[in-house]
């Protein structure tokens, strides 16, 4: 094994990791190494030809479709240089202050959220997109909405010089969305931030890391780690875990800090989410523009939020409920298809969790509780009259049995689409909002880390991304966990002179 | 992998997905080399839970309608999959769920799959579509 020693290192380069990396360019600069290290790749700007399968075997883990443990519900995240962001829609919402203070994570407050969320948004060139560059899936999305009476609001996006190719969740083949592989990795190169890809921490000890580099495998897209292949043990004083949700909480579990914090891994919630589709009598442009300009928030009222979405053909055909000769007719209309994301608001629940395999692999613990069946039906019948308002002549709900719903039932939606018809290993759903496992709190018997990211007992082991949230967030999240990892690298910054200096052991 | 199965593997596509009936064998390779792939990510476990339950429902068949998978005629293997899709065993409902997801991306991830639904993105977004005449739903590029 080679050795290798650096002041900070960063484990993961995502929403939360990227804005580390960023935010620790002051020690940088004061010659202090910090490194980031990426599990993932890092692809060539020509490398995003956004085909469905071979970006989504690059760039996500399991190839978009990570299972949980119950087998009944895939998850998405990014495994790449820039995480979760290099595949991410880009909508960028402020969390609101009814679930923060819901949160009582003591010492967090909404209006410090908000701050920091409002200087990352700035960062990334956040802003509305021009009425001429959205396309009809989004426009009939917020008239269908207004024809029921509601209102839709229009999304936020970060993008710079978007042209409408439609594929950011592959990877923006023009480089116009705003991730962390965009903003804030390359400041932070610029800076003098090394970034290691290709670099998997299979273990933390104290202030010391087990780190596997590989090459890339054969055809594999990217390119080769900064580091010669092999296993590394690294001496960080700093250690900031950015991994994920699922990354982070697995990486601590396999680390074998489960026993200090019993609540880690604990707390895990996702938005459950539901594709709809409406069918139109003509084409409409939907595979153009991009694919997230509206939502409607009812997280108050019923607990869900609708959001226009557009996928692709693989993962379009996956979602829709059943097979052969009417799921082939809904597909040929691909060209007059709208399309609609219904997400529930699912609330941290005992035994939806997060643990590791005994070869340290991440497993998923997830159930539906009757809330989430409950709103995801809401979703869908408020999903199915919007449609239907809009002027479509069929809508497949993943929740009517049968699917089908013909223009002449939308007077019927009440009884046709039901939570009965949500069964769970049949009705496809997924989740790409991943949050908790190291939740924030006060103390080890309800929490992982304090509200600035300081793993209770361990104080130069910190915490920077979704793994920190103590519940759902109802929203997307990536400018919450920018927000969190900002406060994070605060403290890093803060106690860096004591931390760096001082070698004592905090582990057992 | 799906070489020791590939005959029941293939009726089973085409119970989920009817038109790849009509694919050519460089299209049945191509959309067979998609699925190998997906399966070689993942754990051995899972690979050979997915050979063993295409065994599975070939004896299935042949135990209910005396013939195999590929024999059975398309209305009776719709049926055979229906009823599975719905069984109250979740084991078996994920198991038809992972064999209708290899038997999408067979079909839809393949480049003529996409193309045959009429699925068009690229990375010059609005400016590829802007050809006269190319009819409803393409004239409202900035
Ligand atoms: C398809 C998709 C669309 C989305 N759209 C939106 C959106 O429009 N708006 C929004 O707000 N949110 C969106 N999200 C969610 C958002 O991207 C995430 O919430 C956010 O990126 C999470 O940040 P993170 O830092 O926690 O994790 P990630 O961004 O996922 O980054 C974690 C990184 O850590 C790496 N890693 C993990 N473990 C290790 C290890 N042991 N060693 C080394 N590296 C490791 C991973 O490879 C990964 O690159 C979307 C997510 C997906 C998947
Ligand atoms: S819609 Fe815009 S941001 Fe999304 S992939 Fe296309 S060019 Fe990139």
């Amino acid at each position: 094994m080679r050795s290798a020693r650096c002041d900070v290192a960063i484990i993961g380069s995502g929403a939360g990791g990227g804005t580390v990396a960023q935010a620790l360019i002051p020690l940088a600069t004061q010659g202090r190494r910090v490194i980031v290290f990426e599990q993932g790749g890092r692809l060539e700007q020509a490398e995003f030809t956004g085909i469905e399968t071979e970006m989504a075997e690059s760039l996500y883990e399991d190839g978009g479709g990570f299972l949980t443990e119950e087998g009944t519900l895939s998850l998405a995240f990014g495994r790449t240089f820039g995480g979760s962001t290099a595949v991410y829609s880009g909508t960028s919402l402020v969390p609101s202050a009814r679930v923060i203070e819901a949160w009582a994570v003591p010492g967090l407050t909404h209006e410090d959220l908000v701050s920091r969320c409002e200087r990352h948004a700035a960062n990334n060139g956040v802003h509305l997109l021009p009425p001429e560059q959205i396309n009809d899936n989004n426009r009939l999305f917020r008239e269908g909405c207004l024809g029921i009476g509601l209102e839709a609001e229009q999304f936020p996006v970060n993008v710079r010089g978007c042209r409408g190719a439609s594929l950011c969740n592959l990877g923006c083949p023009n480089g116009a969305k705003q991730g962390t592989d965009r903003v804030q990795l390359p400041a932070a190169e610029r800076g003098g931030v090394e970034v290691v890809t290709r670099a998997e921490v299979r273990r933390i000890g104290d202030r010391r890391l087990v780190i596997r580099v590989e090459r890339p495998g054969p055809g594999e897209k990217g390119a080769a780690s900064a580091w010669p292949a092999g296993e590394y043990s690294v001496e960080a004083p700093i250690v900031v875990v950015a991994g994920g949700s699922v990354g982070s909480s697995a990486l601590l579990l396999r680390s074998g800090l489960g026993s200090a914090l019993p609540r880690l891994g604990e707390g895990f919630t996702c938005h459950p989410a539901l594709i709809l589709v409406g069918e139109h009598e003509r084409e409409i442009t939907n595979d153009v523009g991009h694919p997230k300009s509206y939502y409607l928030d009812r997280s108050v009222e019923e607990r869900f939020v609708l959001e226009t979405c557009m996928y692709f053909p693989f993962v379009t055909a996956k979602n829709l409920t059943g097979f052969g000769p009417d799921h082939s007719t809904m597909m040929r209309s691909f060209r007059r298809l709208q399309m609609i994301l219904a997400l529930a608001c699912d609330r941290a629940t005992q035994g939806n969790r997060i643990s590791v395999d005994r070869s340290g692999r991440p497993r998923v613990h997830y159930r539906f509780t009757p809330e989430v069946r409950e709103a995801l039906a809401a979703a869908n019948r408020a999903a199915a009259r919007i449609f239907f308002a809009a002027g479509a002549l069929r809508v497949h709900a993943p929740l009517a049995n049968p699917p089908l719903l013909a223009r002449d039932e939308a007077a019927r939606i009440a009884g046709r689409i039901t939570a009965t018809a949500f069964i769970p290993g049949k009705t496809s759903i997924s989740a790409a909002h991943l949050m908790g496992g190291c939740g924030m709190g006060s103390s080890p018997t309800d929490s992982v880390t304090d509200s600035w990211g300081r793993v209770h007992g361990l104080p130069w082991l910190r915490i920077a991304d979704s793994s920190l949230f103590p519940d759902s967030l109802e929203i997307n999240p990536y400018l919450t966990v920018m927000a969190l990892a900002d406060r994070t690298a605060n403290a890093v910054l803060e106690d860096a002179g004591r931390l760096l200096a001082n070698r004592g052991t905090g582990l057992s | 992998m799906l070489g020791r199965v590939r005959r029941p593997f293939r009726a089973l596509v085409v119970g989920f997905v009817p038109e790849s009936a009509d694919l050519s064998a460089d299209e049945w390779r191509r959309g067979e080399e998609l699925a190998e792939r997906l399966l070689s990510g993942r754990p051995g476990r899972v690979r050979r839970q997915v050979t063993l339950l295409i065994l599975a429902l070939n004896l299935i068949a042949a135990a209910r309608f005396g013939r195999t998978l590929p024999a059975l005629d398309p209305s009776t293997r719709s049926r055979l999959l229906t009823s599975l899709q719905d069984s109250p065993l979740l084991l078996v409902r994920r198991g038809v769920w992972g064999l209708r997801t290899l038997a999408f991306l067979v079909y839809y991830g393949r480049e003529q799959g996409r193309a045959a639904v009429g699925y068009r993105a690229s990375a010059s977004g609005w400016a590829s579509r802007r050809s006269p005449g190319t009819g409803a739903g393409e004239g409202r590029e900035p």
